[in-house]
This record gives C-alpha cells, sequence and structure tokens, in this order.
C-alpha cells in the first residue's frame, strides 16, 4: 500500500518525518486531508490541529500559522511553530489563555496591530489547549 | 635595568591574561557549535520555502503585490544593520560598521534620507554617537529570537514600506563562509526582488492545485519571505561571531605564549647577570684580601 511522507518542519527544527497513512490539516480554507496519491497541492495553514494516522495510531500537533505543500506523496508542512499533544504543558497554556483574554478585553474597539495580536494568541493558546486535551 | 622582580611580575600578568583568551576562545568554540546546530537546524525549512515560493512566482504576474513593486522615486531608505553585543572579536564588528559607514554617505550622495535599525550593542553605541537616525535598536537579543519576534520586525517594516514612509529597505549582516572568512553581506529587503526562475527547471515542475489563489498564497508568503531572510541572518550573524570571536582569542593565547617566552629569557638571562656580577665581586673582594 502506498504511503504518505510527512515532514512537519518549523525554523527550530524538524518536528515530524515520517512515514504516515493519512494526515488532516487545517487550511486557510478549511480543514484538509490527504491520502496516498494526492494531486500536487499547496494550501496555508491556519492555527489549529494537524493530526495523522501511523501504524493504526492517531497523533495530534498543534501548529501555528504556515503553507504546505504536497507532492509525489510527500507532505510537507511549514509552520513558524508547532508543538506534539504530548509536549504541551497544559497549565502554561492555560494562563497564556487568560493572559490573551484580559488584552483582548483591554483592546476592545482597538483597530491596530495589538488588537490583531491579542487575538492570534487567544487563537493560537485555544488550539494549543484544544490539541492537548486529546493527548 | 628590569630587576628580575618586575619581569617576574609581568610574566605572571601575561600568564592571567592567558587563561582569560584561553577561556573564552573555549567559550566561543561551545556557542559556536550550538548556533551551528541553529543553522543546520534552520536548513531545511529554508530550503523547503525557497522552492515553494520560486515555483509560486514562476506562475503570477509579478506585480500582484505591492511588496514586489518599485517605488517610482526613492529618496527614504532604510538598513537593518547588524552587529553583535560584544567586542574582543577581532575585526569583526570593524567591519560591519565600517560598511554601514559606507553605506550611510552613498545614500546621502545619491540624496537619500537614510535610517536605521541596529541589531547589535556595538552598532547602537557607534551610530547613535554620530547622530544617525536610528528607528528601533535591538540589543542582547541574539540567541533569544524567534519566528515570532522577527515576524514583528518584518511587520514593522513592511508596513513602513507600504506607507510610504520607506522607499527601499537594505539589510547588512555577516554571512558565515568557513571558520576562517566571514563575509558582510548587503541584501535588498524591499521592494522584493521576485526569485529568478530557471528555464529548464520550470517544464519539470509540477501544477499545483492552491487553495486559496496562487495569488492569495503569494500574499501570504512574501512577509514570510522577509522573515526568512531575516532570521537567516541573525544565525548568520551569531555564528560569525564566534568563528571571529574563536580566531581572535587564539590570537592572542598565541601572543601571551610569544610574550612569555621572550619575557622567561630576559628573566634568565638577567639571573645569569646578577650570578655572574656577584661571582666577580667576591672574587675580586678574595684577590684584595690576598694582596694585602
Amino acid at each position: 500500500m502506498a504511503v504518505l511522507h510527512l515532514e512537519v518542519v518549523t525554523p527550530e527544527k524538524v518536528l515530524v518525518s515520517r512515514e504516515v497513512d493519512t494526515v488532516v490539516a487545517p487550511g486557510t480554507e478549511g480543514e484538509f486531508g490527504i491520502l496516498p496519491g494526492h494531486i500536487p497541492f499547496l494550501s496555508g495553514i491556519q492555527p489549529g490541529e494537524l493530526r495523522y494516522e501511523a501504524e493504526g495510531k492517531k497523533e495530534f500537533l498543534a501548529v501555528t500559522e504556515g503553507f504546505s505543500e504536497v507532492s509525489e506523496d510527500r507532505v510537507s508542512v511549514l509552520v513558524d511553530a508547532a508543538e506534539r499533544a504530548t509536549d504541551i504543558d497544559l497549565e502554561r497554556a492555560q494562563s497564556a489563555l487568560e493572559r490573551a483574554r484580559e488584552r483582548l478585553a483591554r483592546e476592545r474597539g482597538a483597530e491596530d496591530v495589538d488588537f490583531v495580536r491579542a487575538e492570534t494568541a487567544l487563537r493560537r493558546a485555544l488550539v494549543r489547549i484544544k490539541v492537548a486535551e486529546k493527548a | 635595568m628590569a630587576t628580575l622582580k618586575d619581569i617576574l611580575r609581568k610574566i605572571g600578568a601575561v600568564k592571567k591574561t592567558q587563561q582569560i583568551t584561553r577561556a573564552m576562545n573555549m567559550v566561543a568554540a561551545a556557542k559556536l557549535r550550538s548556533t551551528q546546530g541553529k543553522v543546520e537546524a534552520f536548513d531545511p525549512y529554508a530550503a523547503k520555502f525557497a522552492e515553494v515560493l520560486e515555483n509560486l512566482a514562476s506562475r503570477i504576474d509579478p506585480d500582484i503585490h505591492p511588496l514586489l513593486v518599485k517605488k517610482e522615486s526613492v529618496s527614504q531608505v532604510e538598513l537593518l544593520h547588524f552587529t553583535a553585543d560584544r567586542g574582543l572579536c577581532g575585526s569583526f564588528n570593524a567591519q560591519l560598521i565600517h560598511r554601514g559607514e559606507k553605506w550611510l554617505s552613498e545614500q546621502r550622495d545619491q540624496g537619500n534620507e537614510a535610517s536605521m535599525t541596529v541589531v547589535g550593542k556595538k552598532g547602537r553605541d557607534y551610530f547613535k554617537k554620530r547622530d544617525v537616525p536610528i528607528t528601533e535598536a535591538h540589543v542582547q537579543v541574539y540567541g533569544k529570537i524567534d519566528m515570532s519576534f522577527v515576524n514583528q520586525m518584518t511587520r514593522q517594516l513592511t508596513d513602513r514600506f507600504l506607507n510610504d514612509e520607506l522607499d527601499e529597505v537594505y539589510m547588512m549582516y555577516t554571512r558565515f563562509v568557513s571558520m576562517a572568512r566571514q563575509e558582510v553581506m548587503l541584501v535588498k529587503l524591499l521592494p522584493v526582488e521576485p526569485p529568478q526562475v530557471d528555464e529548464q527547471e520550470e517544464s519539470t515542475r509540477s501544477e499545483y492545485l492552491c487553495e486559496p489563489s496562487a495569488e492569495e498564497l503569494m500574499i501570504d508568503l512574501l512577509p514570510k519571505h522577509i522573515s526568512v531572510q531575516i532570521y537567516n541572518a541573525f544565525l548568520q550573524n551569531e555564528v560569525s561571531e564566534h568563528a571571529a570571536r574563536m580566531a581572535a582569542m587564539d590570537n592572542a593565547t598565541k601572543n601571551c605564549k610569544e610574550l612569555i617566552q621572550n619575557l622567561t629569557l630576559a628573566y634568565n638571562k638577567a639571573r645569569q647577570a646578577a650570578i655572574t656580577a656577584e661571582l666577580m665581586d667576591i672574587v675580586g673582594g678574595a684577590e684584595a684580601i690576598k694582596t694585602a
């Protein structure tokens, strides 16, 4: 059976590089799934949950923004940061969420960069908590 | 004549200096290894990124994004300038500062107003004293940066570029070539020069299904392209700094060794001279007594 080679790459390290059966990633236009034999494909990635199945086991990752490329059964996911579900520190994520909420409440109405940043921080924190709970 | 004690004291001082330079050499070596590890970890990301960007660039209209468009007239330019936070690394900082100065005077000759964003304490101190307009200074950031920090830097530069506050943005850093060679590089960040597309390669490239469209993806990727370049500059500059410091400290240690050798020689000579003089005195005295 054909398999996919998945690579999750961040500027700091190659987090995942292995053979998998399926990949589901959070694209900017919605979640998409990749199976072996997929046509060449490019997509943006937004902060969310990336999951893959290998040897009958499901694995979860939390990723931030980036993009992914699929060609010839190779899936490359390039993101600013990524974490395995099992590596996420739930407590830290919770406190980050609190901080982001506070900041968002303070910046409400301000249409500037800080607001956008607080929003992305909030979204990241939410994703990490969601993914961590699946570990 | 320097007394024996003076020479001994000097030897002791040089030995202590040697100890310090040797220690700094070893610290720089350790830091160099860890930073080199980071560079290697970044390589796969940078390589893949360049590949995808090139692929996209080959298929879209180069005027699609304002970051790609050249300004009609250039009057405001900015330089993102890298130096180290610390000295004692040979001509590393001096070279960067010298090239920075050269760039500044070139821009002024063309009638452009130049400002700087500086990374590193040495550069900040230098250019601050000379009243160069500094937009922002990042000091003590090496080794602490991550992609979100770099993204923020990129956003600041691109925002000012899009608001017509800046017409061109350059970046100057030191590229690590080998342990013995580091090169000062000057790179144009904005407007983004579209990556050169190899005609031959183009035909072998597969057509991609893009989501969202290729144009929209490109818009996301361009700022990222700048971030990748800046991140790379951070790493390269840091590696080069450590390599330069290692070489400088190695030289210093060698010089200390030579100095100690010379001083020891002088010490032995002086000691021998003193003993000879003393002997002459005794012999002279004994002769005097005998003849008396």
